[in-house]
């Protein structure tokens, strides 16, 4: 079977993002960049699948050609046979909709069965791109998954709702799958598979290749007028012994902030 | 315009407070643009009710909402929308608008501003204002083509005050066409409690509490005290002493409360970036160091274990 992963590059979840000085997009300088830590585990389950079942694994990533560093360094290393990148500037600068377009055009073009993707990408926060890729290729969509099985033709899978509530799901592949924390323990890229990484295949694709014109990913949203966010006023240490601290916490949260 | 379209949430026919948030919201953006609300609701609830709270119509979709279904969800959406017909669309950033919402997105070809915490009228069309990197900046999201979709954060919004007056409702069926999964079991969590996104006070725990059995005898009973959902930073989560589910931080859980206790949490950037959001935040740390202090409301400086069990003691006294 073919098994797809989306993997996106983002500044590691200790970066210090700030705005950029013209309020247009972040400050972008001196991060440290790394495949998006949800994405981890969509690559993981990919591979366990293909431990399983055999068959190829493929990364599928809009970005720049810089993204490779990460792609090789993180998903091929990992056991991710081959890697596509949607280099095209059109693709690149375009938003959720736009990328999930790019992706589901490169994914139905390789005939993948099943596509795992984290739940969220930890830069924008949108969680909008796997749900839009399952739209545009016509596939089943299970959001959060923390257990997942398929024998090749159907699947179950757990999902995480709402207040702590798990559903236990089946369904036919083809399905996009994104993944929750505790699917599964990403396992860690040994050195003889990274080196062996450095040669496997990325294919860089412009939106020609896909089928697609510039207009066809266009963006629908704008993101603008980028700041900081909003500053909080400033607190106070309260000073005693720890019996008097928690009635007079207990007080100011009901009389002053009024919270309880 | 052609108005503006809420989707109403319920749980077993019960409004979550989310219906009415957006739809307070939506009754004051109506205002400043010159249109009117309306809403949408999925399966059996009382869709006259929401009259109460602004919608004019209240377009009530037949199925079967049960057990939640993207392929239903979007089906249903879509099929009210296309009779609707509005300009914009607001959603609770609920498991809903994180899963079935961008799918409808995508069908109908259009954008959506994820999880806002503010919107607003501006130049004849709806504006939202949305964290991005975890809270770490926040920009604005202006989508360019119609409808613009957005969903919101719950407790972003306060709760409007009903007239008590009544809404038309207009039944509306739909044929569904995205491929389905089915749901085979409901495993309800071990505790019930409101979600960490949708909570209004949350107690989380640290590293400091150093072993799950400590967290479930400090901890929990503190967040029961208070009627609280339970969090936890990422090193207690790694290190076993509370669920994945249960972590707050830029690869847990972001949260949005009127009250955030943190009891042994140093306040990484990663945690702070998912709860620095909160109304109020109460920090309980014996370093003084600690970067927490920094965005505390209500720091104290002193032992968790000592701390916490008074605090316990005060709110059974006092709650």
């Amino acid at each position: 079977m073919k098994i797809g992963i989306c993997a996106k590059v983002t500044p590691d979840t200790d970066a210090r993002i700030k705005p950029a000085s013209s309020g247009e997009g972040i400050d972008e300088s001196g991060h440290k960049m790394v495949v998006s830590p949800y994405d981890s585990f969509a690559i993981e389950e990919a591979i366990v699948t293909k431990e399983k079942h055999g068959g190829e694994v493929v990364s599928f990533t809009v970005g720049p050609d810089s993204v490779v560093t990460q792609l090789r360094g993180s998903c091929l290393a990992l056991g991710a046979d081959r890697a596509v990148i949607v280099n095209d500037d059109a693709a690149i600068a375009s938003d959720a909709l736009g990328t999930a377009k790019a992706l589901a055009a490169a994914i139905g073009k390789d005939e993948c069965d099943i596509v795992f993707c984290g739940k969220v990408a930890i830069d924008d926060d949108n969680v909008q791109v796997p749900a839009m890729v399952a739209e545009f290729l016509g596939w089943a969509l299970v959001s959060r998954v923390t257990d997942f099985d398929t024998d090749g033709e159907s699947f179950t899978a757990t999902r995480a709702m709402d207040g702590g509530i798990k559903h236990v799901v089946s369904g036919s592949l083809p399905v996009v799958i994104t993944a929750e924390r505790g699917l599964n323990t990403p396992r860690y890229a040994k050195l003889p598979a990274i080196m062996k990484a450095k040669r496997k295949p990325i294919d860089k694709l412009d939106l020609a290749a896909l089928g697609l014109s510039a207009d066809d990913v266009a963006p629908a949203c704008t993101f603008t007028n980028f700041g900081a966010p909003p500053a909080r006023p400033s607190g106070r240490i309260l000073q005693g012994e720890v019996a008097d601290v928690v009635k007079e916490l207990v007080g100011l949260l009901r009389n002053e902030a009024k919270v309880i | 315009m052609s108005g503006i379209l809420v989707f109403a949430e319920h749980d077993g026919g019960t409004f979550k407070k989310t219906a009415y948030e957006l739809l307070g919201k939506a009754g004051e953006l109506a205002a400043a643009l010159g249109t009117s609300v309306s809403a949408v609701v999925l399966g059996d609830a009382p869709a006259s009710e929401l009259g109460g709270f602004g919608a004019t119509t209240v377009y009530q979709v037949s199925g079967d909402f049960s057990s939640y279904s993207t392929a239903a969800t979007t089906d249903g959406l879509a099929a009210a929308i296309s009779q609707a017909a509005p300009d914009v669309i607001l959603a609770p950033a609920s498991f809903a608008g994180k899963d079935a919402l961008p799918r409808l997105t995508a069908r109908l070809n259009t954008g959506m501003g994820s999880e806002c915490t503010d919107l607003r009228a501006d130049g004849g069309s709806v504006i939202g204002r949305r964290p991005m990197y975890a809270g770490k900046v926040y920009a604005d999201v202006v989508v360019n083509r119609s409808p613009a979709i957005f969903t919101v954060r719950a407790n972003s919004f306060g709760q409007p005050t009903p007239s008590g007056g009544g809404a038309e409702v207009v039944s509306v069926s739909f044929k569904g066409t995205t491929p389905a999964v089915t749901v085979t079991e409901a495993k309800a969590p071990e505790a019930v409690s409101v979600d960490l996104t949708e909570a209004e006070r949350i107690v989380s725990g640290g590293r400091s509490l150093k072993s799950a059995e400590q967290f479930d005898a400090v901890i929990r009973p503190l967040g029961a005290a208070l009627g609280a959902t339970v969090g936890a930073s990422r090193a207690a989560v790694d290190a076993g002493y509370a669920g994945h589910s249960e972590q707050v931080g830029q690869t847990g859980k972001t949260v949005n409360p009127t009250l955030y206790i943190a009891c042994g949490i140093s306040g990484a950037i990663q945690h702070l970036a998912g709860m620095r959001t909160s109304k109020v935040i109460v920090a309980i740390n014996k370093d003084p160091e600690a970067p927490i202090f920094e965005h505390a409301t209500y720091g104290i400086v002193a032992d968790l274990f000592e701390v916490c069990p008074a605090l316990e003691a005060e709110f059974k006294a006092t709650l």
